[in-house]
């Protein structure tokens, strides 16, 4: 899978520096084929989040170039982020509705999307009526449901408690194996980074670059009892002393 | 009211409203902010993390103060404590009131300060003199919400307006400050020249004092839209239109309904100061407070008084009320 053909995104060359004159990122290459799904690790300040703003358009690079095929792209924040007043379906909704979706397709293609992360039944509920983990799957949920190409996750699960992360990898690397979009997930976790990713980029900070880069050759969907495998271990290992090289 | 002088380059800090609007944030029962917070957190409280970051919606210290307290507290001391104590305090009112009148004042002096059943007696209880009070307070709830209707669609529309480029703010928002800080009686007689001596410049002496808190929430309101939500915005390119109409503004409602409450108030006050230099026309409540005091009719003056106030009272409740309508479903301020 990591051999795949097409190119979902793809950066060359690639600098970032804020007007403060910070270089939050210095010639990054980047490739992420269709159908692979790349987990990005580093301590923070590394531009990894500078890294999918720009991948997603947010921003735009001061050198470099980076291009998508195209067509939607989807977007899982660090928060949830959804609009409080809006119910779990008119949220999941929403990025329909701004396309001028009519309202019946995308009520339709919503509760199919809901149904994925497995929360059909609290369509009609308000976000605060909702736990953190369910709001995080509510706005994978609205992600998803633009069917995209090319998926960008800034740290989505890092202000889930250890139960709810380890349960949200899973029913994420699960969707993965059933949609088979590609992915950039931004984590600072190694273990989620290898147990989600068919390939782990290490980053450095000051200025953020690429310094490593991992294969993981499991196969998805991967059960829960990979992240106890010994593979898997010298993996993390092998990554994580990436990590701490880097740090010295 | 024209205590704020925060004049100080409004447009440089986000912040800078929540300093400007703070100090009209007074509605009519007048506590500070900080009182408040014991009664957010109530049982009812479990509110999203990220409701914690607008600090402003809470800092509508009259709401959370009168209204949070008789839900929250009835709910967890169910007592006869929390009954009676209101009725206590009513009662050691009424009390101090008699004390003043019987002990205080020699009986040639009373009527500075006549007995309770004595302004009940001569101007609650009989209809003649109670009748045109009430009608006098009809006309000027008229010219309140008149005023109040007005200043709301201004103060929205000029936030509005304002959040759509910083140089627009820049260059708005100072007439928005000055229009607050010019003192109302000043102005009178050239409201008088320009608008009669009678219904319309009540109105707009009202709109003058509510417009400004409205402005200053709501735009505060606009502005303070996470910046996560506007990336989910830019993400689907999303329209100005949409934006403002489906991020923007609905975010913005609690702050909005803040403004309202504040204005709601203020803009009673500012219908009862029109009445008394505005005298053409029906009597407002204003007039009749005037007409009172100068002919010594100091029970209708007290019923008159506390029938305004009662009428102020009434007004925040009911935009209280219609902020819970509105919002209460999904934020912690609509709730209280």
């Amino acid at each position: 899978m990591a051999t795949a053909v097409q190119t979902a995104l793809s950066f060359v060359a690639v600098d970032k520096r804020f007007d403060s004159g910070t270089t939050a990122l210095s010639s990054v290459d980047l490739r992420v084929g269709a159908g692979e799904f790349v987990a990005v690790v580093g301590p923070s300040g590394c531009g990894k989040s500078t890294l999918l703003r720009l991948a997603a358009g947010l921003d735009a690079p001061s050198a470099g170039e980076i291009s998508t095929p195209g067509g939607d792209v989807g977007y899982v924040f660090q928060d949830a982020t959804l609009l409080p007043w809006r119910s779990v379906l008119a949220n999941v909704a929403l990025p329909a509705e701004l396309a001028g979706r009519p309202k019946a397709e995308r009520h339709e293609r919503a509760m199919d999307a809901i149904r994925l992360v497995g929360l059909d039944g609290f369509e009609k509920q308000l976000p605060r009526q909702l736990s953190g983990g369910m709001r995080m799957r509510v706005s994978l949920a609205r992600a998803l449901m633009m069917s995209p190409a090319l998926f960008l996750f800034d740290e989505p699960f890092g202000a889930l408690d250890e139960m709810t992360r380890l349960r949200m990898q899973e029913e994420l690397q699960r969707i993965f194996a059933e949609t088979g979009f590609a992915g950039l997930f931004i984590t600072h976790s190694v273990t989620e980074a290898v147990f989600l990713a068919n390939r782990v980029v290490v980053m450095s900070a000051r200025p953020g670059r690429i310094t490593a880069e991992f294969e993981v050759p499991f196969a998805h969907p991967r059960p829960a009892s990979l992240r106890y495998a010994p593979e898997f271990a010298a993996i993390a290992g092998a990554v994580s002393e990436a990590l701490r090289g880097d740090a010295q | 009211m024209t205590t704020n002088t925060p004049a100080a380059t409004p447009a440089d800090a986000p912040t800078a409203h929540a300093t400007t609007a703070a100090p009209v944030a007074v509605g009519p029962s007048g506590e500070p902010s900080a009182a408040s917070e014991p009664a957010v957190t109530g049982p009812g409280a479990a509110a999203p993390a990220h409701e914690a970051k607008t600090p402003v919606h809470r800092s509508d210290a009259a709401t959370v103060e009168t209204f949070p307290t008789a839900e929250s507290s009835v709910r967890t001391r169910r007592g006869p404590v929390a009954l009676f104590a209101p009725i206590g305090s009513l009662a050691v009112a009424f009390g101090l009131w008699y004390a003043v009148s019987y002990l205080l004042l020699a009986p040639a002096r009373r009527f500075l300060v006549p007995p309770p059943h004595q302004v009940l007696q001569v101007a609650v209880l009989d209809w003649t003199h109670l009748q045109p009070m009430l009608q006098a307070l009809a006309l000027t709830a008229q010219v309140a919400l008149a005023g109040l209707a007005i200043a709301a669609a201004l103060g929205i529309t000029g936030a509005v307006v304002m959040s759509r480029a910083r140089w627009l703010e820049r260059s708005l928002y100072p007439y928005a400050v000055i229009l607050q800080t010019v003192p109302i009686l000043a102005i009178v007689p050239l409201i008088g020249l320009w608008f009669g001596f009678g219904f319309t410049s009540r109105v707009v002496v009202c709109v003058l004092i509510a417009l400004f808190p409205m402005i200053a929430n709501t735009l505060f309101g606009l502005q303070s839209v996470d910046r996560a939500h506007h990336d989910l915005f830019t993400l689907q390119k999303a329209s100005r239109w949409d934006r403002l109409r489906k991020l923007e503004l609905p975010a913005a409602l609690p702050a909005v309904f803040t403004g309202l409450r504040t204005s709601s108030g203020l803009s009673v006050i500012g219908a009862i100061v029109g009445d008394m230099f505005f005298k053409q026309g029906a009597a407002g409540i204003g007039t009749l407070l005037d007409v009172y005091r100068s002919r010594l009719q100091s029970e209708d003056l007290f019923a008159a008084i506390i029938l305004a106030s009662l009428f102020g009272v009434a007004v925040f409740a009911l935009f209280t009320f219609l902020s819970r309508l509105a919002i209460g479903s999904w934020h912690a301020s609509g709730r209280s």
